[in-house]
């Protein structure tokens, strides 16, 4: 079984928010960059599978060179072979087109993405890719169980959750629930030194078009100082609620 | 131009959600001088979509299929747009929804722009205002095809009553192109969903153990509210994982968002910050999430909660 896990590499969740260029340009500038929490979910989904069902872990991501270190880490958590798709995207589709060129060429039973990526929050890459493929998707993913060429998922949506079956090939979004906070694979010594000697192959692609084009950027406005109520003085908050903020 | 809105329904009932969608599709549909056409899945009470200004609303019946299945709905939406020759389709931001527009987008050839928060601020082509960052940020998207399907953030329009003489229109549900099928769903009986609810009432480590959950539900039952917690929370089993907001866990946009001995760290509050009025209440006056606050009480969770939820009951 080969596995795809699509890797989006995202500012650490505790970065600031800032922009240049009179805000058409995402600041990079002191902003550390991990791998999006969604995708590390499936990835660690995917080396379970490569322990259990012997299957050959791949990830991949779209990104200039800045984007390697991640993937070594990648490679250090346990996958097998790294694919460096060497450009800046514009949108989730020209990932898609991308992920797609490399997937005429190379064939994966399972395709990991992440629900949304954390950044950019499309949401999109997943379910463009799979339908471009002609195979089915699955977002929300909390569960997922291979036997044979047959496979148990579940998906969680607001409100619940459904249990579904599919068979290979298929494209998932992961998340939480696929696997829990506490199995995320921290790398050890001995794979930080094994990832040094894996393959990490970087491709040109031909340039394709986007679908969409980001203008600019700005950040929500000031909000005032909050207004503090005493302990003792519960009413004031209600009537503060009903008649001033008017939402309850 | 022409624009489709996708609206959701549960057990035949229009979701509120669906209700949004509509009249977001009315404001757009007026702006352009043109009609607003809907489409849903076994819709039984469509009336209410002509107090909220639909002109025409393609009905599909699903038969003993009863479970969402974005395959076969997204063929159907799909032939529906093609007849229609829509050039802007709008599926709202549930779980549903953010499923359904990426597949749509493939098979309709259309631009996709997700977590949409206003009106586009221009039509031909579509330019519109979004959420990005886990709501850290806003960007000005413009869309380089002439279809695009958007999804709009919930609650970031509201509901506006308007209307209009509904035309209903049976139509086809077309067969699916590949092989994924639901079994069983696992509905959380009679609770407010996260995505849906207007008022979230959401517990931190501050409160203790899951024993002491019982002081989240019932204010959030007085309210009508959904609960939901923080990330630690979650991992440690005191709540299910679904329950888990911020940047890694579900986004809330509600409008009313109640933090108890949460601490605000920026994960938390990103992905709560789209909703309209925040209350926290923390015994510690340092806590972060103070600084994000419309309203605040700085206090013993075990002493405020319960005060005010009895002072809500009573107020009933
Ligand atoms: C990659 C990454 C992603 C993350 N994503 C998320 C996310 O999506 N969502 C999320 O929530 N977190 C997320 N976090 C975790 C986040 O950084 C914080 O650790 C977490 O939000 C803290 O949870 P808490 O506020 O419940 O607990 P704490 O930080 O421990 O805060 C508890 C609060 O309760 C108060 N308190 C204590 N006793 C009482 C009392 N009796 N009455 C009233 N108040 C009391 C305390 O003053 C304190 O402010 C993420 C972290 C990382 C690294
Ligand atoms: N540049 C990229 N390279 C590889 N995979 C990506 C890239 N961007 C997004 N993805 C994948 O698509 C998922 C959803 O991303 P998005 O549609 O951008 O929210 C991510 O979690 C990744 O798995």
């Amino acid at each position: 079984m080969n596995i795809l896990v699509c890797i989006s590499i995202v500012p650490d969740t505790t970065s600031k928010i800032n922009f240049k260029n009179e805000n058409t340009t995402f600041e990079t500038d002191g902003v550390q960059f991990i791998i999006n929490p969604n995708d590390e979910f499936g990835l660690t989904r995917a080396i379970w599978l490569q322990q259990s069902h012997g299957a050959k872990v791949t990830v991949v991501t779209v990104g200039d060179s800045s984007c390697e270190p991640i993937l070594r880490k990648c490679l250090a958590i346990g996958a097998d072979q790294a694919i460096r798709i060497d450009t800046v995207p514009k949108d989730g589709f020209q990932v898609v087109a991308y992920l797609t060129s490399l997937l005429e060429n190379n064939k994966y039973d399972l395709i990991i993405t992440g629900r949304e990526s954390i950044d950019y929050n499309g949401g999109m890459v997943g379910g463009m890719l799979a339908t471009k493929l002609k195979i089915p998707y699955l977002s929300n993913c909390i569960y997922l169980d291979i036997k044979d060429d047959n496979l148990n998922l579940e998906r969680e949506f607001d409100g619940g959750k459904e249990k579904l079956t599919a068979s290979l090939p298929i494209v998932i979004g992961s998340q939480k629930g696929l696997v829990e906070e506490k199995d995320l694979i921290i790398p050890n010594m001995r794979g930080i030194m094994q990832a040094r000697q894996k393959p990490l192959e970087v491709f040109s692609p031909d340039q394709v078009e986007s679908l969409t084009q980001d203008l600019n950027f700005e950040k929500p406005s000031e909000k005032g100082p909050v207004r503090l109520v005493d302990a003792e003085n519960i009413d004031e908050l209600i009537d503060l609620l009903e008649n001033e903020a008017k939402v309850i | 131009m022409t624009v489709l809105v996708v609206i959701e329904s549960e057990l035949g009932q229009i979701k509120k959600n669906g209700l949004e969608l509509a009249s977001y599709g009315r404001k757009i549909a007026n702006d352009q001088g043109i009609t607003l056409t809907a489409v849903g899945f076994n819709i039984k009470d469509y009336d209410v979509l002509s107090k909220y200004g639909v002109d025409k609303l393609f009905n599909i019946e699903t038969g003993e299929d009863i479970f969402f299945d974005v395959d076969r709905y997204s063929e159907s939406i799909a032939k529906i747009v093609k007849k229609e020759n829509t050039s802007l389709i709008i599926v709202s931001s549930s779980a549903d929804g953010r499923y359904l527009g990426p597949v749509l987008s493939i098979k309709t050839e259309s631009a996709y722009i997700s977590n949409v928060v206003e009106v586009p601020s221009q039509y031909d082509p579509i330019q519109v205002k979004c959420s990005c960052f886990t709501n850290k940020a806003f960007k000005i998207s413009k869309s380089l095809k002439n279809r695009t399907i958007i999804s709009l953030l919930s609650n970031s329009f509201g509901l506006n009553e308007k209307a209009s003489s509904l035309e209903l229109i049976n139509h086809n549900y077309e067969n699916g192109t590949v092989n994924l099928k639901v079994n069983s769903v696992d509905k959380a009986q009679e609770k407010v969903s996260i995505a849906d609810a207007q008022i979230v009432v959401s517990g931190g480590r501050g409160l203790k153990g899951p024993e002491n959950w019982h002081l989240i539900e019932d204010l959030a039952e007085v309210l009508g509210a959904a609960t939901a917690c923080s990330k630690p929370v979650s991992d440690m089993g005191w709540r299910p994982h679904s329950e888990h907001v911020g940047q890694t866990g579900k986004p809330v946009a509600s409008n009313l968002y109640i933090a108890v001995g949460v601490s605000g760290a920026i994960q938390h509050v990103a992905g709560i910050n789209s909703s309209k009025v925040k209350v926290v209440i923390n015994n510690d006056p340092e806590a972060p999430f103070f600084k994000s606050a419309d309203y605040g009480i700085v206090g013993d969770a075990f002493d405020v909660i319960p005060r005010l939820t009895e002072k809500l009951k009573m107020r009933k």
